[in-house]
């Protein structure tokens, strides 16, 4: 199992510097946001704001953190990623084609009738899914028990969970961080996704979560704060865990929703607004715009 | 009954999935404070590392379990019925059954067990809760024996099962020859009047029942033993319809969903006769020992038969 990057090197070329690692990372993140929107905008249905806002996040550990093998998706030794906002589907699915999951084809049959790409990923159906999830709060719990697993294997794989900041009201998250926690699985990273937006409004104003990095500290992780949309942040974290060991690490990324699309970033409408073919090309246009 | 030896199926549990688990490390054990009424202290002095307690949290203790199987690891989740299979329904439905995770689920204490603690703590849905989701077979052990091979039919068993683990003490059913099989029925009495088809501990009341039928009415019951609710024994359901003239249903559960709505599925659409289910009624039951409550809801051997024979006359099928 490799790291993407690692694995587009040949024996005989030099490894990747860190700028071209940070470069591919940014270009998969806009190329993956083109997708993702095209995708939802044909399909008639999906969630484009968290999608959006989780392009880099995404982008970033399936370019040049976590370790798998496309040819082989259930390796062993992969590192695992568990999308627990299953609703940003159309994002998960656009970085798992970019990682070679996905046969030809495969990705423009998101949602249609009888495809294995649906509306929320399914684990067992879609290559490279690690868990089911949509209804909210699920992922966490399933990544936790991947920690301890690839503990008592006396495995160096690591796991990363996505959640949703609107997610974190699900209580099964916090029964899985005590969990976490109380194991010392310093394997486990979970990601926010934090926004700022939920379905219906923003999370302050909804449920409020904030002190969220005083309520993950108290919870024993190792919190951190990140720009969920500096690539170059996010990998120098991702490289640099476990900070503390013995403690799951828990990483506030600041993005924004619709990111990457003037009239969508941080508007709660775009939750699961569906472009109509001028909005997709005006978005497909800014997003060329910034490459 | 009283001279009887009674046996808690707990005990069968417990010494099963400690000998499995000393021949395949890949048996862990997944628990929410339930290790001592699991009856897995010694399991885990035995497999300290296996254990994962996760405290009073169900959905994290389900969403654990499936995240441990995905390394190839045999989880057997253990939680009092009520809890595991209520609290948990939507990880056991998206996590276990969706995914097809290779998890067992072990639902203890189900039923009446917990009689005095009120119907907070009854578990008479959960095989109606689990019937209705894809891809879960559902064991009802009758007694120690059958609950021994029921645990180690599941941890062989590919993908997601549950298998109900009563505290409630009953005599021996079977004997050290049973083999229990996934998906099929035991004719424990052949009949050819009337079938009573039951599981669990009530199963030996039901046995007991057709006896006293035939001793005092003449009525002959066939008693086939349902262990596995799902999926059903379609064939044995109906010869049953087809060679006796009424089918009745005795089940530790709600009757709402549970072994007799399943046979009641088949036998309409096969060769349908008229049936009875005996069960818990639609109700939140009272508080009251277990044995209290079987008798308050006809579940004895002598109310049992005291039913059957008066359906059976009624409907002059007899």
């Amino acid at each position: 199992v490799k790291t993407w990057i690692e694995a587009q090197g040949s024996d005989s070329s030099a490894a990747p510097s860190r700028e071209e690692i940070i470069q591919a990372i940014d270009a998969r993140a806009r190329e993956a946001r083109r997708r993702s929107l095209a995708l939802v905008a044909m399909s008639g249905k999906g969630h484009v704001g968290g999608d959006l806002s989780a392009a880099e996040i995404l982008a970033t550990l399936y370019t040049a953190v976590l370790r798998f093998d496309p040819n082989n998706p259930s390796a062993p030794a992969r590192d695992r990623f568990v999308m627990s906002k299953g609703h940003s589907s159309a994002m998960l699915y656009a970085t798992l084609d970019q990682g070679g999951f996905f046969e030809t084809g495969l990705l423009e049959t998101f949602m249609q009738p009888g495809s294995p790409l649906n509306g929320h990923p399914a684990r067992g159906r879609a290559p490279g899914v690690e868990a089911s999830t949509g209804p909210l709060g699920h992922g966490l719990p399933i990544a936790a028990g991947m920690a301890a697993a690839a503990r008592l294997d006396r495995s160096k794989r690591r796991v990363y969970c996505l959640v949703g900041e609107g997610e974190l009201q699900e209580g099964s998250n916090w029964e899985a961080l005590m969990f976490a926690s109380h194991n010392r699985l310093d394997n486990l990273t979970v990601i926010v996704d934090r926004n700022g937006l939920q379905q219906g409004a923003s999370t302050e104003e909804t449920n409020a979560l904030e002190p969220l990095a005083a309520k993950a500290q108290a919870f024993g992780c190792d919190v951190s704060e990140v720009d969920g949309h500096d690539a170059e942040a996010l990998f120098d974290l991702f490289c640099g865990l476990p900070g503390r060991t013995d403690r799951p690490a828990f990483v506030i990324a600041n993005t924004h929703k619709g990111r990457g699309v003037s009239f969508m970033e941080d508007r709660v409408e775009w939750h699961h607004r569906v472009p109509t073919d001028p909005e997709l090309a005006m978005a497909l246009a800014e997003l060329e715009e910034t490459a | 009954m009283s001279e009887q030896l009674l046996h808690d199926c707990r005990i069968g549990f417990a010494e099963s999935l400690t000998a499995l688990a000393e021949h395949d490390e890949r048996i862990v054990v997944v628990v929410n404070d339930s290790l001592g009424s699991s009856n897995l202290v010694g399991f885990s002095q035995r497999f300290p590392e296996r254990v994962f307690n996760v405290g009073i949290a169900e959905a994290n203790m389900v969403g654990v379990a499936a995240g441990l199987a995905d390394s190839g690891r045999i989880p057997f989740v253990c939680g009092a019925s009520c809890f595991l299979t209520a609290r948990a329904l939507e990880q056991i439905k998206v996590d276990i059954a969706y995914s097809n995770a290779n998890v067992k689920l072990c639902g203890m204490s189900p039923g009446l067990a917990y009689g005095e603690l009120g119907a907070t703590h009854h578990s008479i849905e959960d095989v109606a809760w689990l019937r209705a989701i894809s891809g879960v077979p559902i064991v009802v052990p009758a007694d120690p024996i059958e609950t021994r091979q029921a645990i180690e039919v599941a941890a062989s068993h590919d993908g997601p099962i549950f298998v109900r683990v009563s505290r409630s003490p009953v005599p021996a059913v079977y004997d050290d020859d049973y083999r229990f099989e996934l998906g099929k029925t035991v004719m424990l009495r052949e009949g050819s009047d009337v079938t009573l088809i039951s599981n669990g501990i009530v199963l030996h009341r039901a046995l007991d029942a057709a006896d006293r039928l035939s001793a005092r009415d003449g009525i002959e019951a066939r008693v086939l033993a349902m262990p596995t609710v799902k999926p059903i024994d379609w064939e044995a359901i109906e010869a049953a319809a087809n060679e006796t003239a009424a089918i009745v249903t005795i089940e530790e559960h709600t009757v709402k969903g549970g072994v007799g709505s399943a046979v009641a599925e088949c036998v309409v659409s096969c060769s349908p006769v008229p049936m009875k289910l005996i069960g818990i009624p639609d109700v939140f039951a009272p508080t009251g020992s277990t044995e209290w409550l079987l008798e308050h809801y006809g579940l004895t051997a002598s109310a049992i038969c005291e039913t059957v024979r008066t359906f059976v006359r009624a409907r002059q099928v007899v």
